[in-house]
């Protein structure tokens, strides 16, 4: 699709409605995104090297098309530092347990797609994919199963919360179809991983606990969710 | 009678799970047809079948139904169920209670948007309080519905502040869903991406639940 195309589908609520017409309902969501991990597979080797301007810089220029890339690339991020982690998690054999190893290892998977979808999308738009950030979670791995798994679950309701956060600064359908697709998905992560290491269902806010929020999740904005995953970073 | 006022009388005939889509309709029509007054549940018909002419209103009308259900679902479930652990109680006393303050919600949504808030079905949940494993394998139906519509409507959703309060929302519904396959054991998170269904899916998969 081209430039012009997703503006006159952020822009324009007729064209929004024919779009959803067209992506006929049920399940198009779903197709939408194999079609780009198909994509994905592509471009793997693609030319992902030059980084991105920085989230900020977009969002300062008021183009759709351009803040919504750089949403794209912020969750880019996230999910790159996901899936890196669930990969050296399973690589370090800590985890013993075969119900948690089939978990973890379904779940580095889902994050894997992620990256992959989200990167094939950027570029679908035109964009430029940002670089997987290095990681620093041996600290963690040090310490134990329990600290590893209490890490996942509190990333993974860093990452719910920070597509939520950035929910309604998509101006695209089509990204926010599937940034909506992921959320929920990352939420399911959350409450599965928090719920695991036992920590009830919290209630209170902050990043702990398998429904942390109450009855109304809250989301974090960029910032915060940067600062959060500071430590995790090299 | 009722074929007459269907915008497009042939897909009465239809079946699905047994009733016709006629039934379906009518049924789920009575249940959030208050968007549009007491006199005209058509315009919901039209609007169930034509997913693109929805508005704000209808959309939380639609979600509050969904919420009404879930709700009275747990309500049920909870006093009716025999074989429930005390985990398992903890768990649907805990999703009842944010069901309510999601149709608490939801309410008070459509009047700041000068709707009416559709009114509350009756619900028949058939088989679904037999036995723990019914009632968590239903639970585990109207929480990945709730996922799945609230993912449909997300990108139809014209302000951003209702915009936020699905997202908001959905989230808790995907955490449910993945609370509830835990406990029943199965994949808390099967798909890399969830669905999104249009309201005539959700109104297939609810139907059966709504008798008036």
């Amino acid at each position: 699709m081209t430039d012009s195309a997703m503006r006159e589908l952020a822009d324009d609520p007729s064209s929004r409605k024919r779009f959803f017409k067209m992506m006929g309902g049920a399940g198009a969501v779903s197709a939408f995104a194999v079609v780009l991990a198909a994509c994905g597979d592509d471009d793997e080797e693609g030319a992902a090297s030059t980084p991105a301007e920085s989230p900020a810089e977009s969002e300062e220029g008021g183009d759709g098309v351009k803040g919504d890339i750089a949403v794209l690339n912020f969750a880019l991020t996230l999910e790159f530092l996901e899936a890196d982690f669930y990969k050296q998690v399973i690589d370090s054999g800590i985890v013993k347990d075969p119900k948690q190893v089939s978990l973890a290892k379904q779940f580095g998977e889902t994050e894997q797609t992620h990256v992959d979808s989200l990167k094939a999308a950027i570029e679908g738009m035109g964009g430029t994919a940002v670089t997987a950030p290095k990681t620093k979670f041996q600290p963690t791995l040090d310490k134990g199963l329990m600290a590893v798994l209490e890490t996942a679950a509190t990333v993974e309701n860093l990452g719910a919360a920070a597509y939520l956060g950035a929910a309604g600064r998509i101006k695209s359908k089509e990204v926010l179809a599937t940034a909506l697709a992921i959320h929920s998905v990352e939420a399911r992560h959350a409450a599965a991983l928090n719920s695991l290491v036992g920590r009830g269902f919290g209630g209170k806010g902050g990043l702990e606990g398998s429904i942390p929020d109450g009855a109304f999740a809250k989301g974090m904005d960029e910032a915060a969710v940067l600062d959060a995953v500071k430590p995790f970073l090299a | 009678m009722v074929s007459s006022r269907l915008v497009a009388p042939e897909l009465a005939t239809i079946k699905v799970q047994g009733v016709t889509r006629e039934a379906f309709l009518i049924r789920a029509t009575l249940a959030a047809g208050a968007t549009y007054g007491a006199l005209s549940a058509t315009p919901f018909i039209t609007k169930a079948l034509a997913q693109e002419e929805v508005d704000d209103v209808a959309i939380l009308n639609f979600a509050l139904t969904l919420e009404y259900l879930e709700t009275e679902f747990y309500k049920q479930g909870v006093s009716e169920v025999s074989g429930l652990s005390k985990e398992d109680k903890r768990l649907a006393e805990k999703l009842r209670d944010d069901e309510q303050e999601h149709v608490d919600f939801l309410k008070s949504a459509v009047e700041d948007a000068d709707g009416t808030p559709a009114k509350k079905p009756t619900f028949d949940f058939g088989g679904a309080f037999a036995d723990r494993a019914a009632f968590l394998k239903t639970a585990n139906t109207l929480e990945d519905t709730g996922v799945s519509a609230y993912n449909g409507a997300g990108p139809l959703i014209d302000s951003v502040e209702i915009l936020g309060a699905a997202g908001s929302i959905v989230q808790i519904e995907a955490r449910h869903a993945a609370l509830i396959r835990l406990t029943r054991g199965v994949a808390p998170a099967p798909l890399a991406f969830d669905k999104a269904s249009d309201m005539d899916a959700v109104l297939k998969a609810i139907g059966p639940f709504i008798k008036s």
